[in-house]
């Protein structure tokens, strides 16, 4: 089945599946993980340089960046502010307009302070940035993101690195229906299955990292989160067939020997 | 004289120009962003940009994160 090809702001990409470079046991056992997993966008953190010890391998000598987009986040940000000056220096240090826009408003959950996120959003855009905003599951806020000039919606399925999985299986998909630009389901997959769900109930593309860093087998898990997300985007295609509270028999009722 | 680096008090015997802050620091300037006081310094400013004592550097780069 022939599928519209991924495109964000005009950026077309192989794979609906964007993994994180955090947490990974070594720069060997990432650059293996992203091969295995097809993607070509990885988000990277903007950090200060350790001054004092350069001994340190640079992160960007393990990622193919003929292949890979870079997408630099603003994890960590409390303030708009905060995250508007991570997304500048991001932009510096990368060369492109993107920017995973982070605005954090609770440490424990790490959810989303939405009404900084938006005000982030709007002083970006305005600037010139294509802001992929993380965001939670409220249709809403992602209407009014969308509204202020996002590139595309991230909405939570669960904490990030919480592995619970799409908590909120309807709001995705209201959202789905709400948004005009993409929607990437962003955080809290634990497993192929929950990114297969994700795709199933029609996002565009599904964002992780912990899932694949922290599996026991970090690349056989990113090869799994491959196979998923194109198993949940077919299925989205094709049309899941409607559920019904009892059977209905596959096979024949008639003819059945010695009735 | 005496700035703060990333935050942290750095002594310099004379103000030095961003790329020769960062040639003295042994860091790639292709694979970092520069601010001065606050200010992003654009790359192709960095052999202008001159820092001097009392200023405020903060030199960034790409580290893992999801």
């Amino acid at each position: 089945m022939t599928d519209t090809p991924f495109v964000i702001a005009g950026r077309t990409f192989k794979s609906r599946l964007i993994v994180g470079t955090g947490k990974y046991s070594s720069h060997a056992v990432m650059a293996q993980a992203h091969e295995a997993s097809g993607a070509d966008m990885v988000t990277v953190a903007v950090r200060r340089v350790n001054i004092s010890d350069r001994s340190r391998e640079s992160l960007l000598d393990y990622i193919d960046t003929k292949r890979m987009f870079i997408l630099p986040n603003t994890a960590g940000c409390y303030t708009a502010d905060e995250a508007i000056r991570t997304a500048r220096l991001g932009r510096e240090a990368g060369l492109s307009e993107w920017v995973k826009l982070e605005v954090i408003g609770d440490e424990r959950t790490l959810f989303p302070d939405n009404e900084a996120l938006i005000e982030a959003t709007n002083v970006l855009v305005k600037e010139g940035f294509i802001v992929l905003p993380y965001t939670n599951d409220d249709p809403i806020a992602c209407r009014k993101l969308e509204d202020a000039g996002a590139a595309a919606v991230m909405p939570l399925g669960a904490p990030i690195g919480s592995g619970l999985g799409i908590q909120n299986v309807n709001n995705i998909r209201i959202i789905r229906e709400f948004s005009k630009v993409p929607m990437i389901v962003d955080a809290g997959v634990g497993t192929a299955s929950d990114a297969a769900l994700a795709m199933e109930l029609g996002a565009d593309g599904v964002l992780m990292n912990t899932a694949i860093a922290g599996a026991d087998h970090p690349v056989a898990m990113a090869e799994a989160m491959c196979h998923a997300v194109i198993a949940g985007r077919l299925a989205w295609l094709a049309g899941r067939i409607p559920k019904k509270m009892y059977a209905s028999a596959s096979s024949p009722v008639e003819g059945m020997v010695g009735r | 004289m005496e700035i703060t680096l990333n935050g942290e008090r750095f002594e310099l015997e004379q103000p030095l120009s961003v790329t020769a802050l960062l040639a003295r620091l042994d860091i790639d300037p292709r694979r970092v962003a520069v601010e001065h006081n606050q200010d992003i310094v654009k790359r192709h400013r960095f052999p202008d940009v001159v820092v001097g004592d009392g200023d405020t550097v903060e030199i960034v780069n790409f580290v893992g994160g999801g």
